[in-house]
This record gives C-alpha cells, structure tokens and sequence, in this order.
C-alpha cells in the first residue's frame, strides 16, 4: 500500500488530494512534491483534501505542519479538509486545530479561500 | 485463545507498512472492531518508525523485532531496537517533544501510542537500544465481520 498524491492549482491555491497511507516513508514525497509545486506556481494557499487517506499516524502531522509553517512564511493559508474520523482523531490529540483550519469539504475550502468554481 | 509471532526486519522505512499490515492480521483473528485495528496499526507504525528514525538514526541498518501475543481479549506488543537508546524517557513522552524537529517529526508518537492502549512500558538503555511494550485489552463487542 503506499500514497497517491494529486495537485491541481486554482488561482493561487494548490489543492493536494492525499489518498492511501501517510506515514513516515511515504510522507518524504508530500513534502518534495508539495514544496516544489508551492516554488513552482508562485502558491499562496494549500489545501488538503484528505478524504481518501485510508491511513495516517503522527509522521503525517508531521508532514502537515511543516507545510502549514512553509506556506505561513509568505503570509498564506493551510486548510485541510474531508478528514475521515481517525485522522480527525490525530489532529484533536495533537492540537494542530490551534492553528490549522477544517472544512467539511474542498469546495467550502476553497470558498473560504476566496476561489470560486 | 493464545498465541504468539515475532517478526524481525531490517530498520528501514519501506517496512514501517509491513510491520502494521502485519501485526494487525495477526490480531485479526480476535476480531477487533476496525477502531481497534487503526488504533494497534497506528501503534506499530509509531514504535517502529521511532526505532528506525531515532533508535538507528536513519542509517537503514539494524534489526527491528516486533513480538505480539494474544491471550483472551488482550494484545501484547513489544517493539526492540538495539539502537542509540533514548536519555529522557520522560522528556520523549511529552507531547510535541522532539529531537529531530528538523526532519518535521510532530513530537506525538509516544502521546499517540499511549492514547490508544492501556499500558504503555518504554526500556531504553544508551548505546544498547529501546524496548517499547504496549498492552491493549480488545473490546468484547464486535464490528460486523462480512
């Protein structure tokens, strides 16, 4: 089993669609994948759409807040969405809610963000 | 019921899958509920990955050992290294704790292994290794088994 990543821009937003399992090997190709694109198309905003991630344990809340402080460098906005009720459980333990965004889905994200369809 | 598996494999990262996927198909024939099975996959890869990010310093060599037992509804885990050992295990406890904040660790594996157990024993020695043993006890109410 490893992890799917997908990246779609809109505007300035990079939408990473995460599906599989997220753990410490596979969590070095988010953040080579992620940061690239983030130099690449001038991003602003992440989201992170992790509805069809089967499995994830603390190396990829790991992998999330230090995408969270890179984009925050330039002033910009992480927002995760779609959480199934085991990563959502991960997030609570650790706090990241603190400071990192939920939305039930990628379209009210993306709204928030100010991108509209 | 009681039995009883080890495994032992190198300490690399490909293998942090294979030790979860491996240990929760051991378990499943006490058929935990599918909250269980994520909380003790969750577990493993969490001990594991410690032992291979901390115990051998990300060298990719050295044995890992994962032992499980099960008698009646309880699970017993044991996660060995013979690696750098940890010098404050109260300090590598805490939340949010870290030595390696540079490789973007969270700091939560230890918080993460005793959240979704009952009993959480950490061993470690410097310069002789880490054994973590983790029980849980498996509810007696069953998910649905198609």
């Amino acid at each position: 089993m490893s992890l799917g990543i997908d990246l779609e821009v809109k505007q300035s937003v990079l939408i990473v669609r995460l599906s599989g399992e997220l753990d410490h090997h596979t969590s070095d190709q988010v953040r080579e994948q992620v940061s690239e694109a983030i130099e690449k198309w001038n991003i602003h905003h992440l989201v992170m759409n992790l509805k069809n991630l089967e499995f994830m344990d603390s190396s990829g809340l790991g992998v999330i807040l230090g995408r969270y402080k890179q984009i925050k460098q330039f002033g910009g906005d992480l927002i995760v969405c779609s959480l199934t009720p085991s990563v959502e459980r991960l997030f609570n333990m650790s706090g990241l809610f603190k400071i990192i965004r939920l939305e039930e889905t990628e379209e009210i994200a993306l709204t928030r963000l100010g991108v509209g369809k | 019921m009681k039995n009883e598996m080890q495994l032992q494999f190198l300490a690399v990262s490909q293998n942090e899958s294979f030790a979860r996927v491996a240990v929760a198909a051991f378990v499943a024939q006490l058929d935990p509920t599918l909250d269980e099975i994520t909380e003790i996959k969750t577990v493993v890869s969490e001990a594991v990955t410690n032992a291979i990010i901390h115990g051998y310093e990300n060298q990719g060599e050295g044995i890992i050992s994962v032992k499980v037992k099960i008698e009646g509804s309880v699970v017993e885990m044991e996660i060995r290294d013979q690696g750098v050992g940890i010098p404050d295990i109260e300090e590598a406890k805490q939340p949010l704790f870290t030595t390696k904040p540079e490789l973007e660790r969270s700091g939560m594996g230890f918080t993460i292994m005793e959240n979704f157990t009952d009993e959480m024993t950490i061993e470690s020695k410097p310069k002789e290794g880490t054994v973590v043993k983790l029980k849980k006890r498996l509810s007696k109410t069953k998910a649905p088994c198609n």
